[in-house]
């Protein structure tokens, strides 16, 4: 973490708390749609090394990407849940499905904004139960339109810089 | 007074086939298939292209004044390639589609955008995702078979191919 001054949010927000091998890690909980247990992976020809297959969940197909070897460097051996999200691309949300190794939890909170000095992938910092939880910026972490991640990236940078 | 109901509004509904490549099953509107004809129909009628750069076509067909593309379906998807049996001559583009053969012809009701995860190949591939029998089933786009830098490069295989034939029948004439 960093020593650079943090500014904290005003209001306190909610967050999912998820967890990837040893480490947690949280997600606004307005991005979180559902917990699922793991089904049926469905696999065709593509060419997205980072998407694995996608699930079929109340009709819906969503793409499955694990964020763990981003995050921990390696892929999640134990998968209990498929965590159902979305992401915002411009005007168009897109859902992804994110394996997770445990029970998930909803935290009200308040939100410590990154600083420059952390990765384009942390949105901000939470403070709970004595850990100190990276808030992941899932637009960042999971594929998406080049462009967009690239801007939100070079966005991200450019606003947090002093 | 009477009142007049108003049908339900039908939903709308396409027509494909399933088809099978390497194991995968894919699928592709009927209405864009003009014709299948089994491998061992066409073999006679296949011109080879031995200066073709794109390794998954290496036969072309002539079907009236134009020439049509064999595509290896296996090798455009990048799977491992298994013998052949059938061949899709598809409307409205160059190409026609090498395939294993043919699972069922269906109906889908649905047709699901490709997730933006996606940014590969694929995006030009698939039209989008549809679900048959509760297991999902990418729908192929015909015009994604070949694309138009491919076409030219084969346009010019092709013109080496006619050029060589000409040149083996005009030698042939000559000797006797």
């Amino acid at each position: 973490m960093t020593t650079a001054p943090i500014q904290t949010t005003e209001s306190a927000q909610s967050f999912v708390l998820l967890r990837l091998a040893e480490r947690r890690f949280a997600l606004p909980a307005w991005q979180v749609a559902e917990l699922v247990a793991p089904s049926r992976i469905f696999r065709f020809p593509h060419k997205s090394p980072a998407i694995e297959g996608v699930i079929l969940r109340r009709g819906r197909i969503i793409a499955i990407t694990d964020i763990s070897e981003r995050l921990n460097g390696r892929k999640l051996t134990t998968r209990r849940f498929f965590l159902l999200a979305t992401r915002r691309f411009g005007a168009q949300l897109d859902w992804i499905a994110v394996p997770v190794s445990g029970e998930c939890e909803l935290v009200t909170t308040d939100m410590m904004e990154s600083s420059a000095n952390d990765s384009p992938h942390v949105a901000g910092w939470l403070s709970h139960a004595g850990e100190v939880i990276e808030v992941l910026r899932l637009s960042v972490l999971t594929p998406g339109p080049p462009d967009v991640s690239a801007s939100v990236m070079s966005r991200t940078y450019a606003e947090t810089l002093p | 007074m009477q009142t007049s109901v108003a049908p339900a509004p039908q939903p709308r509904t396409e027509q494909i086939i399933l088809f099978r490549v390497s194991g995968q099953t894919l699928a592709i509107s009927s209405a864009s298939v003009q014709e299948v004809r089994s491998v061992d129909n066409i073999a006679g009628m296949a011109q080879d292209l031995p200066d073709s750069t794109i390794r998954k076509v290496r036969h072309s067909i002539r079907r009236g004044d134009r020439t049509l593309y064999i595509v290896n379906a296996a090798l455009h998807f990048g799977l491992q390639p298994q013998p052949a049996s059938l061949v899709f001559f598809l409307r409205r583009t160059r190409a026609a589609l090498l395939v294993d053969g043919i699972e069922k012809m269906t109906t889908m009701s649905r047709l699901q955008a490709l997730s933006l995860a996606f940014q590969g190949e694929e995006r030009n591939w698939y039209r989008g995702l549809t679900t048959i029998d509760q297991v999902v089933v990418p729908v192929v786009q015909p015009e994604g078979f070949l694309s138009l830098s491919e076409l030219t490069l084969l346009e010019a295989a092709q013109l080496a191919a006619d050029t060589r034939a000409i040149a083996e029948q005009t030698s042939g004439a000559q000797i006797q």
